[in-house]
């Protein structure tokens, strides 16, 4: 299990993401958002389409640059790195999910969870050995050698959430991971990401448009035309 | 875990066989006209090199073992005189004319050695021996050639220029390189069949002493000798290949068929690794937003080139060698010495990352937010 190694995970300042559409035509995707996420926070991102969810989160994850504002994740400023040391902050210390897993689908769930190990230098027994493992805590160790198609869409999530894990990062991202799920799946797989915050003390956002799953939440932001209204916090427990 | 690399290539079994399918073909193509080029290239000189001496004296200005002119024979005089000679030996090649027992005429080159030395003699035999052409007018022909020369058995009796002959064996894969096949035939006999007078002679075969220095001695023979040139065997061996390969066009028709299989292989490894890795762009974009280096990427992709190299290679490699084997005793020798296999291998491999160029840049340039909605 993974203790709290900074309290203030995710800090990000004056956030904005603009699009430019042609010469003349500039979109703004995100406009000023100040966010902070703590350890042992499970944070839904909730809005309607074309809100401004998934680019922020994006930004939260190195995966994209901001126009302008900064992200500090684990104290350290990220907005200003390199490619190179972008890809690093990805590999170690943000571990992402992907709204239909994205797995790849040449490799068995096993090797799709030691694939962020391999990126990590880390192969053999050691990597078959802890995919093992985090394969089975989420209930499929006995679909180790199965490929992603072979697999149900939430046993897809399964393995996605164990891939993002596999590297043991402390904060995980994830982009409307129940978006292909049916309602009991959907709750499964947010009863283990609230475990994975709460328990484990990692901080957690997901992007969600499924209201239902604001029970599992810490703290929900809601985001309008780029912008984050007011937050609203959650009581719910799984 | 086996690497990404062979799953991406093994995944997709129908590509992999039509990619494979044209890296041999390519492969093949090269093989062949590269076999056939080295084949030609030897075949031109093999009766040099297999000579055994050191060093071939010849008249001034020749410009291939083919076309030899006459030496007067105190010139062999001459270079026994000069210090570090141990032997040199009187050989004639000369074209002249063959005639069938049907009546036809066939061109043909006449090798004259000493029977009693090795310089110039046959270095494979199928039929009789070398001694028995001390025969009064006893001539060997490659068994190749006994349909185009007309030669239905050992003892028969034909004619050359004019002259009774007799044939008393057969070589073999002693082919010539141009169409006028080799008969070989005693020094003596071969006066009559050239024709030249009995003190005349073509080359000078050399062997030089031991330890003697053979760009020493090439030079003192140069010095003491006049109106002469003087190659050591392998230096005349490159000459002659040199003259029929580029010279003449022929060997340049052969690498030039070479690189466009070249060209062909590299065509079928971008086309079928670009489709592949356009297929898979999503897949880069994951690896990628899960922390891949642009290293990573680019490793996997060059992995699978070299991977669809190899394969290719080692089938190209297993067709190559029944093709060498069937073309042993046809006119066109296919020669795939082990230096060509290796280069082969290289080609393959320099074939496959080249046609791999354009997939890795396209792999590459995918961003990590494809996987995301963004």
């Amino acid at each position: 299990m993974t203790g709290p190694r900074v309290l203030e995970r995710i800090r990000v300042e004056r956030l904005t993401k603009v699009y430019r559409s042609g010469t003349a035509r500039v979109v703004s995707a995100i406009s000023d958002v100040d966010v902070e996420v703590e350890a042992g926070e499970l944070v839904l991102l909730m809005g309607p389409s074309g809100s401004g969810k998934s680019t922020l989160l994006s930004m939260l994850g190195c995966i994209l640059r901001p126009t302008a504002g900064r992200v500090l994740l684990n104290g350290k400023e990220v907005t200003s790195l390199t490619e190179r040391e972008l890809a690093r902050v990805r590999l170690y210390q943000v571990g992402h999910i992907f709204q239909d897993a994205s797995l790849l689908p040449g490799l068995t769930a096993m090797q799709n969870v030691e694939m962020p190990l391999e990126l990590q230098g880390i192969r053999g027994r050691v990597a078959r050995r802890r995919a093992t493992a985090l394969l089975e805590r989420f209930g499929l160790g006995d679909k180790l050698r199965e490929y992603p198609r072979d697999l149900s869409g939430g046993e897809k999530q399964r393995v996605g959430i164990a891939r993002a894990l596999a590297g043991d990062p402390v904060i995980l991202l994830a982009d409307e991971p129940t978006a292909a799920l049916d309602l009991a799946s959907g709750r499964a797989i947010f009863a283990h990401l609230r475990q994975l915050a709460v328990e484990e003390h990692r901080s957690v956002v997901v992007v969600t448009h499924d209201h239902r799953m604001e029970e599992f939440a810490t703290r929900v932001l809601r985001l309008e035309d780029g912008k984050l209204l007011p937050a609203v916090v959650a009581g719910g427990a799984a | 875990m086996p690497s990404l690399a062979w799953r991406n290539t093994l995944q997709d079994r129908r590509r992999l066989a039509v990619t494979l399918t044209g890296i041999i073909f390519a492969l093949i193509l090269v093989a062949v006209q590269l076999g056939l080029f080295v084949g030609f290239a030897r075949t031109t000189s093999n009766i040099i090199d297999h000579s055994g001496v050191d060093l071939w004296v010849c008249s001034r200005g020749v410009p291939y073992f083919d076309v030899g002119s006459i030496l007067p024979e105190r010139r062999q005089f001459q270079v026994l005189e000069v210090p570090g000679v141990l032997s040199a030996d009187k050989l004639i090649v000369r074209f002249t004319f063959w005639k069938r027992p049907d009546g036809g005429q066939e061109t043909i080159e006449v090798v004259g050695f000493d029977p009693h030395r090795t310089a110039g003699s046959p270095w494979s035999l199928a039929a009789g021996t070398v001694s028995d052409l001390l025969q009064d007018g006893a001539v060997m022909i490659d068994e190749s050639y006994r349909q185009k020369l007309g030669v239905d058995h050992i003892g028969q009796v034909v004619e050359i220029r004019g002259h009774r002959a007799r044939v008393v064996g057969y070589t073999r894969g002693i082919r010539s390189f141009t169409t006028s096949p080799f008969v070989f035939s005693s020094f003596r006999n071969a006066l009559d069949f050239a024709p030249l007078n009995e003190d005349e002679t073509i080359y000078l075969l050399v062997r030089a002493r031991p330890g003697v220095d053979l760009t020493v001695l090439k030079r003192r023979i140069v010095q003491s000798v006049p109106g002469i040139d003087v190659y050591t065997t392998s230096e005349f061996s490159r000459k002659t290949q040199m003259y029929w390969m580029f010279t003449t066009g022929a060997g340049i028709a052969l690498l030039i068929a070479a690189v466009m299989g070249f060209a062909v292989g590299v065509a079928v490894v971008a086309q079928t690794l670009y489709a592949a890795t356009i297929d898979r762009l999503r897949e880069f974009g994951t690896l990628k937003a899960m922390g891949a280096s642009n290293r990573y990427v680019c490793v996997v992709v060059a992995k699978q080139a070299c991977i669809l190299a190899v394969a290719g290679y080692v089938f190209a490699l297993g067709i190559g060698w029944v093709a060498v084997r069937a073309a042993a005793r046809s006119g066109a020798p296919i020669v795939l010495p082990w230096q060509l296999a290796v280069l082969l291998l290289v080609m393959a491999l320099v074939m496959s990352l080249g046609g791999a160029i354009i997939s890795i840049r396209k792999a590459l340039s995918v961003e990590p937010s494809l996987v995301m909605k963004v």
